[in-house]
């Protein structure tokens, strides 16, 4: 019988091998996967294990954390001025995970990211807690202030740039919702979270209109006409008269396009133009410009691409392919033409920075929790649009508007600054029966170049349809922030 | 025996090596001592209140244990009353430490489970006791052979007449003692019907049959117990759902067979068989269906939800090399009562890591390998069967069990021994631990010294290797 013993004793012990074999396979060479896996809770509740990292605006953090009980997740993250700075921000909630500068951040600010491997490791050695590292941002608290006062209950966005290094100082979102108000997950977070979702709430707070809606940007748009003609050559005299009709049939069609109430477009000068904002002008010039060409200017411009700001912005969209007459129509910003506000800045800031289109950035640098600098980020040109000497042109065409009498963006004019800017009034929905989103973008100018460029959009604003424009909603809001920017 | 020795031990001075055990034991105490106070820090920061008495608790276990051990069974093998006591402290301590989570110690899952463990322990020890005291000789067993089968099938069939828990038939509920697993009882009963009926079978199952492509073909009516014993395994499987008992029936008779006859092709036809019974059953139980689609996919959502498998799974995962440690895990999460019971492996997982898993997993083969050690040295057929089916049972146990939760094979229900809550699992297998004690004790006593020859010459003593 010992034969057969041995032989069974063989195999039980095969079984504990294989278990043996098993267990190593589990733990070491799926473990990584397992550990990973977006279904396991331990990645959320090792997420809010520690306190997170803090988000930063002029040296103070805009958010928190309080520890929480009752639930796996220790760490619950509070907002100051949650409203206002939820575009910047984003939400870290212990039920709805993560976005914006929270969730593109995360591993930083919870600690996991390789970048802070040697804090951990000292933290690991001196007993310390694991602890997230700090972000940093670009943006400028009495900017954004001004931003959000100023859209107040209307619905709309603005972005503030610095076109001399592409940081972001302001950029606000309305209506807009406390991240602070579902950050843990109670059944009171529910509630409110639900309430939050665009399908319980038509205005859709949680929706980042500054980088993550498209709006037709009207007659901003003319701006990127402008540069496409003056850079391609079309014209070379800003203030040379054109050889535009008013009305101005599309070409292969029989349909004019008209002006906005009686301005003195025919054969206008460009400045003149683009100071009354003509549409016959600039419809023509985009025809005569051509599709190619638009194109090139738009996409140096940055349409057509997401932006990473390092947060994704939606693209701008300027059409690839389009007949003759729907090149005219898109550049006066009409047709598929859509912008996002991050979008239209970036086009005010390359002209006001001669020309130079500096890469938008919200991220100054992340610092570790000892307060050392782990990551700075360093201004880099994106592309050049224009040349310098053409950027100086359109610079004295949007100062026209602002500046001379009878030009559409006289709401900005700040005393002792140089300013340029141009209004937009895009009308949308079928046979444009929606209200009008109403545009202003601007920058203005110091001895130093220009510190701000800013784009506002004010969505279907509470009043009467003939009274939305661009220089009577949008300009006022630009100007504040362009006014806290200066410190005036 | 043959010319090969294959006891343990010489028969002259053997060393009873009680005291190595006694030495064991402190370490197996002490352990789980410290496991407690690490859970307890680890919890509440602080050393938990009841430190002193279980510790002394788990030391009287011992103690007796191992007094009566010294007193009753001096030369068994020192080695499994440690493996055991050590196995039940850390499963004590895994319980405890699974208590202090609010989310799967409510009242409606039974509260606190691990004061009743211990109570448990406690009358295994008992059991463990009776067993050594009362039981003088093995062979005193193999009158009882078919006293043990009906036992056996009472026990088996038993639970069919009490309702289904978490979808297997496997409980019977006695009014104001609570439930008990039939089938753990059952294992070490037919275990002891196996050992007898082949003892007295095992020439006619060996020898009368016909050469056929190799193999010996058993003739018909000594191939009919097998084929009843498979068909039985396969009715519990159909009437109870109970994958894990019928495999570790089935597995437990066709090792018995074969060491009984020392035919391969017993091997053959078992796992001919089972194979055929498997595949019969995986298609057509919709219990085991699930079983076997959560084992091929594991991670994959039930109900927009995560499975219990995907849950142990990712407890596993998150262990790594040496774990969280103690009380800082989130098996929790896998739900129910289930961490305490069949998933219990995966606490030891992620909260000790692969290494502790390893070292479990070692214990087991180690206490399994003595079992086997014990029917090598066992001198009579009927402790060797015995011996082999125990420890052959208790092997073929922990492997679907470690297998099911690590996903080797399909899961099945049945209990870690020792670690896992469970009164029947833990009184059943300190028998069982018992009766291969006094196995092993007969098999290393030493002969008894012959008598002194009236013819006093001395005689030469020739020993061959």
């Amino acid at each position: 019988m010992n034969k057969p013993l041995r032989r069974v004793a063989v195999f039980c012990g095969l079984l504990v091998l294989a278990l043996l074999v098993r267990v190593n396979y589990v733990q070491y060479v799926e473990a990584g996967q397992l550990s990973s896996d977006p279904h396991n809770r331990r990645v959320a509740i090792n997420q809010f294990a520690q306190p997170r990292g803090d988000i930063i605006v002029d040296g103070k953090a805009v958010t928190g954390h309080t520890t929480t009980t009752g639930s796996d997740f220790k760490y619950k993250q509070t907002f100051t001025d949650g409203p206002m700075w939820a575009p910047v921000t984003g939400y870290a909630s212990q039920a709805y995970s993560t976005s914006m500068l929270e969730g593109v951040e995360d591993k930083f600010l919870t600690g996991d990211d390789d970048r802070l491997f040697f804090n951990r490791t000292v933290d690991l050695l001196t007993g310390k807690q694991k602890q997230g590292g700090n972000v940093v941002t670009t943006l400028n608290a009495k900017a954004q202030a001004a931003a959000y006062n100023g859209l107040g209950k209307k619905k709309g966005a603005v972005v503030a740039l610095d076109p001399r290094t592409g940081a972001i100082l302001a950029m606000a979102s309305t209506p807009s919702y406390d991240p602070g108000s579902f950050a843990g997950n109670s059944l009171t977070d529910e509630k409110n979270w639900n309430a939050l979702q665009a399908k319980n709430d038509p205005d859709d707070p949680t929706l980042n209109r500054a980088l993550r809606q498209t709006y037709p940007p009207g007659s901003t748009f003319k701006l990127v006409t402008a540069a496409a003609a003056l850079q391609d050559g079309k014209v070379s005299d800003v203030n040379a008269a054109t050889n535009s009709p008013d009305p101005y049939i599309l070409p292969g069609t029989t349909t004019p396009l008209n002006n906005e109430g009686d301005i003195p477009c025919k054969n206008a000068t460009l400045t003149t133009a683009l100071k009354y904002s003509c549409n016959t002008v600039f419809g023509k010039l985009g025809a005569d410009v051509g599709l190619d060409a638009m194109n090139k200017e738009a996409a140096l411009f940055g349409f057509n691409k997401e932006q990473f700001v390092p947060v994704r912005s939606a693209a701008s969209n300027f059409d690839t392919k389009m007949s003759p007459d729907q090149v005219a129509q898109s550049s006066i910003g009409q047709f598929d033409t859509t912008a996002t506000p991050l979008q239209m800045a970036m086009v005010a800031s390359a002209i006001a920075n001669d020309g130079k289109l500096m890469q938008p950035y919200e991220v100054d640098k992340l610092v570790a929790p000892n307060l050392s600098t782990i990551a700075q980020t360093s201004p880099k040109e994106m592309s050049q649009p224009l040349s310098e000497e053409n950027a100086k042109k359109l610079q004295s065409m949007m100062e026209a508007v602002v500046n001379s009498p009878g030009g559409t963006g006289g709401n900005a004019k700040i005393s002792g600054v140089t300013v340029g800017g141009k209004t937009g009034t895009a009308q949308h929905g079928l046979n444009n029966k929606g209200l009008p989103y109403a545009w202003f973008v601007s920058y203005a100018k110091t001895d130093q170049g220009s510190p701000v460029a800013v784009a506002v959009v004010v969505e279907d604003a509470s009043a009467n349809r003939g009274d939305i424009s661009g220089g009577g909603f949008a300009a006022p809001i630009a100007k504040s922030v362009m006014e806290a920017v200066l410190d005036k | 025996m043959s010319a090969s020795n294959t006891t343990t031990i010489t028969s002259i001075g053997a060393p009873n090596r009680r005291n190595t055990e006694l030495v064991m034991l402190l370490f197996a105490v002490a352990i789980p001592v410290f496991a407690y106070a690490d859970a307890g820090l680890a919890k509440h920061g602080s050393v938990p209140a009841g430190l002193a008495e279980y510790g002394l608790g788990l030391g009287c276990i011992a103690g007796i244990a191992h007094l009566l051990v010294r007193k009753f069974a001096p030369y068994a093998d020192p080695l499994m009353l440690p493996i055991a006591t050590l196995l039940n402290g850390l499963g004590l301590v895994l319980i405890w430490r699974l208590d202090q989570e609010p989310s799967i110690t409510t009242p409606q899952l039974g509260g606190p489970m691990a004061p009743k463990q211990l109570m448990w322990s406690a009358l295994g020890v008992a059991l463990f006791a009776l067993v050594l005291v009362f039981l003088k000789d093995h062979r005193i067993l193999q009158r009882y052979t078919y006293i043990s089968m009906i036992v056996a099938l009472a026990l088996l069939i038993s639970p069919i007449f009490f309702p289904a828990v978490y979808g297997a038939r496997i409980w019977v509920t006695i009014p104001g003692v609570g439930s008990l697993q039939p089938g753990e009882f059952a294992k070490i009963v037919i275990a002891v019907f196996f050992a007898g009926y082949l003892m007295v079978k095992r020439d006619a199952l060996a020898l009368a049959s016909r050469r056929f492509m190799g193999l010996y073909l058993p003739r018909g009516r000594d191939l009919g117990p097998i084929l009843v014993i498979w068909a039985l395994s396969l009715l519990i499987l159909v009437f109870e759902t109970d994958l894990g008992t019928s495999l570790l029936f089935f597995g437990l008779f066709v090792i018995m067979l074969y060491v009984a006859t020392e035919r391969t092709s017993w091997i053959v036809f078992g796992l001919l068989l089972s194979a055929g019974g498997a595949v019969m059953v995986g298609t057509t139980e919709a219990h085991v269906k699930v079983r076997v689609q959560e084992w091929l996919h594991p991670l994959a959502l039930q109900d927009g939800g995560v499975t219990e498998t995907a849950q142990s799974r990712y407890a596993f995962g998150s262990g790594g090399l040496f774990g969280s440690g103690l009380g800082e895990g989130y098996s929790r999460l896998i739900g129910g009562i289930a961490p305490k019971s069949d998933y219990i492996l995966a606490t030891v997982g992620e909260e000790l890591g692969l290494a502790g898993v390893m070292a479990i997993l070692l214990l087991y083969g180690l206490l399994i390998e003595r079992g086997m050690r014990t029917a090598l040295a066992a001198r009579d057929p009927f402790g060797k069967l015995l011996a082999v089916g125990l420890s052959g049972g208790f092997a073929l146990q922990v492997f679907v069990v470690a297998g099911g939760v690590t996903g080797l094979i399909p899961l099945t229900g049945m209990t870690m021994p020792f670690l896992a809550q469970g009164g029947s699992s833990v009184i059943a297998n300190w028998a069982l631990v018992a009766l291969l004690l006094r196995i092993s004790d007969t098999a290393r006593r030493p002969a008894p010294s012959p008598a002194p020859s009236p013819d006093a010459e001395a005689t030469q003593v020739v020993r061959s290797q």
